[in-house]
C-alpha cells in the first residue's frame, strides 16, 4: 500500500468498474443483433476495448500503480501488440490482386 | 568467510517482517518487483493470444461470409453468460485482494471459494458448448461437416466447408487455450486457498494473492475479446 488505499475504500469504485462491464456485456450482446452493416465489428471491438481498459486499469490497478515501471510495461504491451496487428493488417487488406 | 558472518550478523541484528527477502530494502519494493515481474510476464502472454487474434483477422478478411455463417452456428447466450461469469468472478478477485490488504482473513476466504466458483462454472458452460459442436460434427477433423448452411445476407449462398473449418479450428484453439490458462487459474488459486486458511497474508504481506488476481483479470481480458470476435459476428438477421 504505497498510500492510495488509506484515505477512502475502493470498494465503491470496484463495483462500479463491475456493474460497468456486465452493462457493456448487455449493450454488446444486444447491439450484435441489429443491423448496422460494417460498423457491428466497430462497435464490438471498440466495447471490448473499453471494458479490458476498465479491468486493466482499476481491477489490476494500472491507474494507481506505485511503479512506474509497470505503466511503462503496460504501454509497451499495448504498442507492440498493435504493431503486429496493423502492419499484418496494412498488408493483407491492401492487396487488390487476392 | 568475514563476508557471510557479516550477513548472518545483519540478519541477527535487524528485526524485519519473515516474508521480507534480503535483497529488498522494505515489503512495498519487493511487492512492486513482484507485480512487476508478473506484469512482463502477462506481456509475453498478450503477444502469445496477440499471434492468434492476428492469424483470426486475416482469416475473417479473407473468408468473411464463411466465418460469418460458421459464427452464428454457436450459442451466442452461453458466450454472453460465459462473459458475465468472468466478470463476476474478476469482481470476487478485487474484493479478495482488498480483504487481504485490510486483514479479513474470512472474507479472503469466502471470495477466493467464490472465484474459482465462478471459474467452475464457466468450464461448465464451455463444455456444453463442446458438446453442442462434438453433436453438430462442427470439430475440424474426419467428420467435420458444413454443408448446405446460408452466409449471413447473401440469400441462396451456402457457406464453404473447408473455410468455416479453419473457423472452427481457430474457435477450439483459443477458447481451448483459455480455458488452460482457466484451469491453471483454479490451480493457482487453490494454493492461494490453502495460503489463507493457514493465515499466511497479512496487511504487510499478500503478494500472492495480487500477483495471482493479476493473472486472473488478464485471463478476463482475453475473454472480453474472444466473446465479440467468436460469438457477435453477424448475428444480425
Amino acid at each position: 500500500m504505497t498510500g492510495h488505499e488509506s484515505a477512502k475504500s475502493p470498494l465503491k469504485m470496484y463495483f462500479a468498474v463491475w456493474a460497468a462491464l456486465l452493462m457493456f456485456t448487455f449493450i454488446t450482446y444486444k447491439v450484435a443483433f441489429i443491423e448496422l452493416g460494417p460498423f457491428n465489428a466497430v462497435v464490438a471491438l471498440v466495447i471490448a476495448t473499453l471494458k479490458a481498459t476498465l479491468v486493466a486499469l482499476f481491477f489490476m490497478h494500472v491507474w494507481h500503480a506505485g511503479e512506474r515501471l509497470i505503466k511503462v510495461v503496460v504501454g509497451g504491451v499495448v504498442f507492440f501488440l498493435l504493431l503486429l496487428l496493423t502492419l499484418t493488417m496494412a498488408d493483407y487488406l491492401t492487396r487488390p490482386w487476392s | 568467510m568475514a563476508d557471510s558472518s557479516t550477513i548472518m550478523g545483519l540478519h541477527q541484528e535487524e528485526e524485519h517482517h519473515p516474508e521480507l527477502l534480503h535483497h529488498f530494502a522494505e515489503a512495498g519494493q519487493q511487492r512492486d518487483a513482484a507485480s512487476l515481474g508478473m506484469w512482463v510476464f502477462l506481456a509475453t502472454e498478450v503477444m502469445f493470444f496477440g499471434g492468434m487474434f492476428c492469424a483470426y483477422l486475416v482469416y475473417r478478411h479473407w473468408y468473411f461470409g464463411d466465418f460469418g455463417a460458421a459464427s452464428k452456428s454457436i450459442d451466442a447466450t452461453l458466450g454472453a453468460t460465459n462473459t458475465a461469469v468472468l466478470i463476476c468472478s474478476s469482481l470476487t478477485v478485487v474484493l479478495a485482494v482488498w480483504a487481504a490488504q485490510t486483514a479479513r482473513r474470512a472474507l479472503l476466504i469466502g471470495m477466493l471459494v467464490f472465484t474459482m466458483l465462478f471459474g467452475l462454472a464457466f468450464l461448465g458452460i464451455k463444455s456444453k458448448e463442446y458438446y453442442d459442436k462434438f453433436e453438430e460434427h462442427h470439430v475440424p477433423g474426419a467428420s467435420f461437416n458444413f454443408d448446405h448452411v446460408p452466409v449471413p445476407g447473401h440469400p441462396g449462398e451456402y457457406a464453404n466447408p473447408r473455410h468455416a473449418e479453419i473457423f472452427f479450428s481457430l474457435y477450439f484453439v483459443m477458447t481451448g487455450l483459455h480455458a488452460l490458462h482457466m484451469i491453471i487459474g483454479l490451480g493457482i488459486f487453490t494454493g492461494l486457498l490453502v495460503m489463507a486458511w493457514k493465515g499466511r497474508f497479512t496487511p504487510e504481506y499478500h503478494t500472492p494473492v495480487e500477483i495471482g488476481g493479476l493473472y486472473w483479470h488478464f485471463v478476463d481480458i482475453v475473454w472480453i475479446y474472444l466473446f465479440p470476435l467468436l460469438y457477435l459476428i453477424d448475428r444480425h438477421p
